[in-house]
C-alpha cells in the first residue's frame, strides 16, 4: 500500500510538472505584456501552441543527421526527469534518493550538452553561434550551480533534495550569511540557464547575441514542441528549487492526510506565482547585456557561490 | 601458481615482439601480432579479475635475475591486479582494433615488434616486487613507448616530440631512481618488504614524496610536467595512442599509489594532501583550458588525458589528507573516487582514441578544421565516440559522472579536517572540479560537433566510409562497459575494495551489493546517495513514452527540404562553425588571462583587393615561462663551455692536473 501510495504521489508529481508547465511560461508572458501596456495573448497560448506543433509534420534540414531527431527526447527525457526529482509540494518525494542534486544538475548538462550537439548537426551558422555561446555561459554557471550544492550539503549533511527539504523546514535553519549568497548565485544562474534578460532574450529570433533560440532554429513540428516543453520544464524546475530550497513552508511532510497535500499545492502554485511575478518584473525593467558581459555576470554567481561554501568552511554557524 | 603464469604471459608478449621483427618483413601478418597479443592479454585480464574478486592472498615470487644479491621480487596483490586488470583490458580492446586498424601502417616494422614489449613491460612494472625490477620495467616501458612515438619518424613533429619524451622519461627515472635510494637507506635494503618496514625520518620522507611526484607526474601528465604529453601521444599510431593516454598513465598513477600509500606508509604528514589536491586541481583545469584551444583531434584528447590525471591526483590527495588525520572512512571514500575514475578514464579515453584512429583511417586527417559530416557516412563509429564524449564529460547516466559524483563527495567531507590550509584549499578544489568538468563537456560538444556532425569541410571527409568490422567490436566493447560501469556504480566499488582496504589500513566503503536497486552509497550515516540504474530507466521511460504517444496520436510525417538558416542558407560548407570559431567565447573569456590570447584582425581598406586576415596569437605559459628559461640557460652554458672542444693537448693535460689537485684537497678538507 505505502508502495502504491509512493508511486502514485511520483507519477502524480511528474504529470502535474508536466501540466504547469506551459502555464507557468504563460503566466510570465502575460505578465511581461502587462506591464508593458500591452494586452498580451491569453495564459493558455503555450498549450495551444504546443498542441499546433505536435500536429504538424516535421521538415527535416537535408544534413541533418539521427542525432538531430534523437536529441528532442533524450532533451525532454533529461529534463523532465531532473524536474520529477526536485520537491515541490510535498518535502519527501520517494524516488529523491535515486539521484541528489549533483545529479540533477548533470542531468541538466545532460540535456544542453545534446541541444548544443544538435545546434551544430545541421551545420548552420546560427546553430554554431548559439552552441558555443551556450557552451561557454554553461562552463560558468555549472560550477556557480555545485557550489551552492555545497553550501546546502555543508549545512544540511547531505545533497540529497528531500532531506535538504525538510531540513530547510527546521528551525535552527535561522538567517545565514552563506544562504543569502548562496540564494542570490541560484538567481543568477536560474537567469542565465533559463535563458532569461539580461544574459539572453526568449522573445526575439534574428538577434546576434541570442543563444538558446539560435540553437532551436532548425527544429520545427513535434521536435520544436518537445524542446519548448522542455524549456517551460527548466524554468518551472529552477522555480520549484528555489522554492524548496529557500522558501520551503507550505510544503507537505511525510504521513499528513489528504488535506495537507492539497494545501501543498495551493502553496506550491502560490510560490509559482509570486515566482513568475518577480521573474517578469526584474525582466521588464532591466536591459539585455551583451554577450561577452555574461562571463563577468556569472563569475560573479561563482565567486558568491564559492565564498558562501567558503564561509561554512571556517564556521557552521555563518 | 597464477603469479609465475602471469609472468610467463608477459615473458610471452616479448616473445610475440621478438617473432613480429621477421614476421613484420612478410605482408599481412601484422594480424597473427595482434591476434596473439589479444589472446594473451584476455587471459591475464581474465586471471587479474579472479585475484581481484576473490579477494585471493598476496602471492610472492622470486626469480635470480637481475641484480645478483637481490634476484628479481615479484608480487602480485589487490592494487597490481586491479591495475593489471586495467592496463590489459585496455591492450585487449587496442590489440583487437588493431586486427583491422594495423592494415593501415605504411611501415608494420616499426611497430609490430615494440607493441607486444610496450605490453609486457606495463605487465611487468605492476607485477615488480623491488627497487631494481620496477626501475627496470620502468625503463622498458617508457623505451619500447618511444619506439612507437617515433613510428613515423619522418614528420619533423614527430622527432621533436620523441626527444622530448625522451628527456622527459629520462628525468622522470632519474627522480625515481633518487627517491627509491632515499627509501632503501644507507642499509640498501632495495625490495619492497624492507622498504615497507623501514622507518624514515619526516624530512626525508617529504623529500622522498617530492621525488616520487617528479618522477611518476612527469610520466602521467602532471601540469607542470605533460609538456611531453600532448605531442608524444599524438604521434603514435592511434591503437599505441590510447595504449599510452588510457592505460601507460595510470601505470604511472600506480607507481604513486605504490610508494606514497603503500611503501612511504604511516605516519603520513597533512600537507602532503594538501600539496597533491592542489597540483590535482590546477592540472585538471590547465589540462581542459589547453584541450579546448587545441584543433588536433588527438592532441585534443591527448590534453584531456592531463585534465583527467588532475581529477585522479584531486581523488588520490583527498585520500593523503584524510589518512593524514587519521580519518580512514573519508580516505576510503577518496580513494576509491581515484580509482574508480583510473578505470574509467581508461575505458572512454580509449575509445574516444580508437574512435579517432578510426576517423583517421577513414579520412586520413585528423585536424578538426577539415572533417565534420561524419555522422552519415561512419554512423556506428559516430554512435560509440558520442557514448565516450558523453562519458568524459561526466554526464549520467555514463560512468565519468559516477566517479566524479563520488570525488564531490568527498570533498563534502572535507569541512570535519582540523587543518585550516585544508580547509580553504578543498572547496578552491571543488570549484576547479566543477569548473573542469563544465569545461569539458564544452570541449566534446566542439570535438563531437565539428568532426561528426555539420556538413564536411574537405573531399576527404565527404568521401569516409565506416570503419571495418574488428574496429567497431572493439569501439563497441569499451561503449558497453562505460555504459555498464556508469549504471552498476556499486559493483564496480565492491570489485575495487579490496585495492582500497590494502592502501587505507582495512578501511573501505560499505558493501554497495546489498544496497536496494543496487544504490551507490558513499558513507553509511550521511545520506547521500546515487542511482545511475534508475536514471537511465527513468530517462529511457519517459522519453519513450514521449516518443510512442506523440508518434501514435499526434505526426509522424517527415518531410526533408534545405536548411532555414533565418533564410540565408550558406551554401557553401566553410561557413559553418568551425573549431576555432566554436571555442572562441571560451578563448575570450579564460584564454585571455591563461595564455594571453590575443586577436588581431587586419582589414585592408574598401576597394582593396586583399584577403583580410585573422591572427590569434597565444603564449603557452607553463613553456614559457618554465622550461624556456631552463633550455636557454642549458644552453648558453653549454655555449660558454663550448670552446673546451678547441684546446691544444698541453690545455688538456693541464685541465686534467688542475681537477686533479682540487680533488685531492677537497678530499684532505673532508677528512
Amino acid at each position: 500500500m505505502a508502495l502504491m501510495h509512493d508511486h502514485l504521489m511520483q507519477g502524480g508529481q511528474m504529470l502535474l510538472l508536466l501540466l504547469l508547465a506551459p502555464l507557468l511560461t504563460g503566466w510570465v508572458r502575460t505578465l511581461k505584456a502587462q506591464l508593458l501596456r500591452r494586452r498580451g495573448p491569453s495564459l493558455l497560448q503555450p498549450y495551444r501552441d504546443l498542441l499546433k506543433l505536435l500536429r504538424k509534420e516535421v521538415v527535416l534540414a537535408d544534413s541533418a543527421s539521427w542525432l538531430f531527431r534523437v536529441a528532442p527526447y533524450l532533451i525532454f527525457a533529461a529534463i523532465w526527469v531532473a524536474a520529477a526529482l526536485v520537491p515541490t509540494f510535498a518535502s519527501s518525494l520517494p524516488f529523491s534518493w535515486s539521484a541528489d542534486l549533483i545529479a540533477i544538475v548533470a542531468l541538466l548538462g545532460t540535456a544542453r550538452f545534446f541541444l548544443a550537439l544538435a545546434g551544430l548537426d545541421v551545420g548552420t551558422s546560427f546553430g554554431g553561434i548559439g552552441a558555443s555561446r551556450e557552451m561557454m555561459i554553461a562552463s560558468l554557471a555549472e560550477p556557480a550551480m555545485l557550489m551552492l550544492v555545497f553550501t546546502l550539503s555543508l549545512l544540511a549533511g547531505t545533497t540529497e533534495l528531500s532531506a535538504v527539504a525538510r531540513f530547510m523546514l527546521t528551525a535552527d535553519v535561522g538567517l545565514r550569511v552563506s544562504l543569502a549568497l548562496a540564494l542570490l548565485a541560484l538567481i543568477m544562474v536560474a537567469i542565465a540557464e533559463n535563458a532569461r534578460i539580461p544574459v539572453d532574450n526568449p522573445a526575439t529570433h534574428l538577434e546576434l547575441t541570442m543563444v538558446h533560440e539560435a540553437m532551436v532554429l532548425e527544429y520545427s513540428g513535434r521536435h520544436l514542441a518537445l524542446i519548448e516543453l522542455a524549456a517551460s520544464l527548466k524554468l518551472l524546475l529552477y522555480l520549484s528549487l528555489l522554492g524548496c530550497i529557500f522558501v520551503p513552508w507550505g510544503m507537505t511532510t511525510a504521513g499528513e492526510e489528504a488535506t495537507a497535500y492539497l494545501l501543498g499545492v495551493a502553496a506550491y502554485l502560490a510560490k509559482l506565482g509570486l515566482g513568475g511575478l518577480l521573474l517578469a518584473l526584474f525582466e521588464t525593467s532591466i536591459a539585455k547585456m551583451r554577450v561577452f558581459r555574461v562571463d563577468q555576470f556569472l563569475s560573479a554567481a561563482l565567486m558568491l557561490g564559492l565564498l558562501g561554501a567558503l564561509l561554512l568552511f571556517v564556521s557552521r554557524s555563518l | 601458481m597464477p603469479l609465475s603464469l602471469l609472468l610467463s604471459l608477459s615473458m610471452a608478449l616479448l616473445v610475440v615482439g621478438l617473432h613480429a621483427i621477421s614476421a613484420a618483413r612478410r605482408t599481412g601478418r601484422s594480424q597473427q601480432t595482434y591476434g596473439i597479443s589479444l589472446v594473451i592479454c584476455v587471459i591475464l585480464l581474465g586471471m587479474a579479475l579472479v585475484h581481484l574478486l576473490s579477494a585471493a592472498a598476496p602471492a610472492t615470487l622470486i626469480l635470480p635475475l637481475g641484480l645478483p644479491w637481490l634476484g628479481a621480487h615479484f608480487r602480485l596483490d589487490a592494487l597490481s591486479a586491479f591495475f593489471l586488470m586495467v592496463v590489459n583490458l585496455g591492450g585487449a580492446v587496442a590489440s583487437l582494433f588493431a586486427l583491422g586498424y594495423g592494415q593501415h601502417e605504411p611501415a608494420p616494422g616499426r611497430v609490430l615488434p615494440f607493441y607486444p614489449a610496450f605490453l609486457a613491460g606495463m605487465n611487468l612494472v605492476l607485477l615488480a616486487d623491488d627497487a631494481f625490477t620496477f626501475l627496470f620495467a620502468w625503463e622498458f616501458m617508457s623505451l619500447s613507448s618511444w619506439a612507437l612515438v617515433m613510428a613515423h619518424h619522418r614528420e619533423s613533429a614527430n622527432t621533436r616530440a620523441g626527444y622530448l619524451y625522451l628527456v622527459m622519461a629520462c628525468f622522470g627515472t632519474l627522480a625515481l631512481l633518487l627517491a627509491f635510494g632515499l627509501l632503501a637507506g644507507p642499509q640498501g635494503g632495495y625490495d619492497f618488504a624492507t622498504i615497507r618496514t623501514a622507518e624514515m625520518t619526516p624530512g626525508l620522507a617529504a623529500l622522498a614524496l617530492i621525488l616520487v611526484l617528479m618522477g611518476t607526474g612527469s610520466k602521467a601528465g602532471l601540469v607542470p610536467l605533460h609538456v611531453w604529453l600532448p605531442l608524444a601521444h599524438p604521434a603514435a599510431p592511434s591503437h599505441v595512442s590510447a595504449l599510452m593516454s588510457g592505460v601507460m598513465t595510470k601505470v604511472a598513477v600506480y607507481g604513486f599509489i605504490r610508494i606514497v600509500f603503500d611503501l612511504l606508509g604511516e605516519p603520513v604528514a597533512w600537507w602532503w594532501g594538501g600539496l597533491v589536491l592542489g597540483l590535482g586541481g590546477i592540472t585538471a583545469v590547465l589540462g581542459v583550458l589547453y584541450a579546448l584551444m587545441q584543433h588536433d583531434l588527438k592532441r585534443l584528447l591527448a590534453y584531456h588525458t592531463v585534465e583527467n590525471i588532475g581529477i585522479i591526483f584531486i581523488g588520490l590527495g583527498l585520500a593523503l589528507a584524510f589518512q593524514g588525520n587519521q580519518m580512514y572512512a573519508s580516505a576510503a571514500l577518496a580513494l576509491t573516487a581515484a580509482l574508480f575514475h583510473v578505470l574509467n578514464h581508461s575505458l572512454f579515453k580509449s575509445l574516444l582514441f580508437l574512435g579517432t584512429g578510426a576517423v583517421l583511417a577513414a579520412t586520413g586527417e585528423r585536424d578538426m578544421e577539415r572533417l565534420g559530416g561524419l555522422i552519415h557516412p561512419m554512423p556506428w563509429t559516430a554512435l560509440a565516440f558520442l557514448i565516450g564524449a558523453a562519458a568524459i564529460s561526466a554526464l549520467p547516466p555514463l560512468n565519468g559522472f559516477a566517479s566524479e559524483w563520488l570525488t564531490f563527495q568527498a570533498i563534502l567531507l572535507t569541512p570535519e579536517l582540523p587543518q585550516w590550509l585544508l580547509k580553504f584549499l578543498a572547496p578552491a578544489v571543488g570549484a576547479l572540479l566543477a569548473l573542469s568538468a563544465a569545461l569539458a563537456a564544452a570541449c566534446f560538444v566542439k570535438a563531437f560537433g565539428i568532426t561528426f556532425l555539420g556538413r564536411p569541410r574537405s573531399p576527404a571527409a565527404a568521401q569516409a566510409c565506416e570503419t571495418d568490422r574488428y574496429s567497431l567490436t572493439a569501439l563497441f566493447t569499451l561503449a558497453t562497459l562505460c555504459l555498464l560501469a556508469g549504471i552498476l556504480p556499486g559493483l564496480v566499488v565492491d570489485g575495487l575494495s579490496p585495492a582500497v582496504s590494502l592502501l587505507n589500513g582495512g578501511a573501505r566503503l560499505p558493501v554497495q551489493q546489498s544496497q536496494p536497486w543496487l544504490t551507490l552509497v558513499p558513507v553509511v550515516d550521511v545520506k547521500s546517495t546515487y542511482n545511475g540504474l534508475l536514471v537511465l530507466l527513468f530517462m529511457a521511460l519517459s522519453g519513450i513514452l514521449a516518443a510512442v504517444l506523440i508518434h501514435r496520436f499526434a505526426s509522424h510525417g517527415v518531410r526533408r527540404s534545405p536548411a532555414w538558416d533565418c533564410g540565408f542558407p550558406d551554401v557553401n560548407p566553410a561557413a559553418q562553425y568551425t573549431a576555432g570559431s566554436f571555442a572562441q567565447p571560451i578563448r575570450r573569456v579564460f584564454g585571455s588571462v591563461v595564455f594571453q590570447a590575443r586577436e588581431q584582425v587586419t582589414m585592408p581598406p574598401p576597394g582593396d583587393g586583399r584577403a583580410a586576415r585573422f591572427e590569434v596569437k597565444m603564449r603557452d605559459p607553463v613553456w614559457d615561462y618554465g622550461y624556456a628559461p631552463i633550455t636557454a640557460a642549458v644552453i648558453a652554458i653549454s655555449n660558454r663551455f663550448n670552446h673546451l672542444q678547441y684546446l691544444t693537448i698541453r690545455r688538456y693535460l693541464s685541465l686534467v692536473f688542475g681537477a686533479l689537485v682540487l680533488l685531492l684537497l677537497g678530499m684532505a678538507l673532508w677528512r
